[in-house]
């Protein structure tokens, strides 16, 4: 899908030891499978089912989306830094698609 | 709106029960140490914003390993399960999701000790979230 796109918010930098906050946002529909078309044809599930955050290789934080998580989902969680690094977030899509953002922070 | 649903059967408290006793694999699970903050009243049941927070040392020993959230009167009860790692510092997150009618969301976190915890609220919902 040509309208998907990844949105990530990471601060550029924190202290060693900090746990900071991580938003993102990616735009898709996330077609439930529960409707129908004008013709009362049911339109086939079609949703983003996977997210995983990994820095530096190393897996942070994920999660299993189901249907009943809003159209351009939003997720906000934690990452605790403890070096500089980089930030690597993928969505799944049940087309098989794949969508990669990767975010660097530095230390103070 | 295109394509409005025709009442798909609707999950009841009881399916939603069967989902937490699967997930908290035998554990009973207690209330505390986990709170889900949602709002009392949505207007649009298209997009609740839903976050829990879990009380947790986060250490390789002792973290929370992972948060499921249902809900009781959706088409399906599963809405998401965010999996954490020590490395995540907090156990908490934020999404947004849909919610058909009032209904109950419940949320429940294992710990990497086996320990269980479950909070609920009820959302009262003015609009439905078309095909929840």
């Amino acid at each position: 899908m040509a309208s998907v796109k990844p949105r990530v918010k990471v601060p550029k930098s924190a202290s060693a030891g900090e746990v900071i906050t991580i938003k993102t946002l990616i735009s898709h529909p996330m077609e439930s499978g529960q409707r129908k078309d004008s013709d009362g044809n049911p339109i086939p599930r079609q949703i983003i089912n996977k997210f995983t955050c990994e820095f530096n290789g190393q897996v942070v934080f994920s999660c299993d989306i189901e249907p009943a998580v809003s159209a351009n989902p939003y997720l906000e969680f934690t990452a605790k830094v403890n070096e500089a690094g980089t930030f690597k977030f993928t969505w799944v899509d049940d087309d098989g698609s794949v969508y990669t953002e990767e975010k660097e922070i530095a230390l103070n | 709106v295109a394509g409005m649903r025709t009442s798909p059967a609707l999950a009841t408290a009881e399916d939603a029960m069967a989902k937490v006793k699967e997930f908290a694999g035998g554990a009973e699970p207690a209330t505390g140490t986990i709170t889900l903050n949602a709002p009392e009243i949505a207007e649009n049941g298209n997009t609740v914003p839903v976050s829990v927070s879990v009380e947790s040392p986060m250490t390789e020993d002792d973290y929370v390993e992972s948060v499921a959230i249902f809900a009781d009167g959706n088409p399906s009860p599963d809405v998401i399960t965010f999996n954490f790692t020590p490395m995540s510092g907090e156990a908490s997150a934020t999404t947004r999701m849909r919610l058909a009618k009032t209904q109950n969301v419940i949320a429940v976190a294992k710990t990497s000790t086996g320990q269980v915890f479950m909070d609920k609220k009820e959302v009262k919902v003015t609009i439905g979230g078309c095909g929840g």
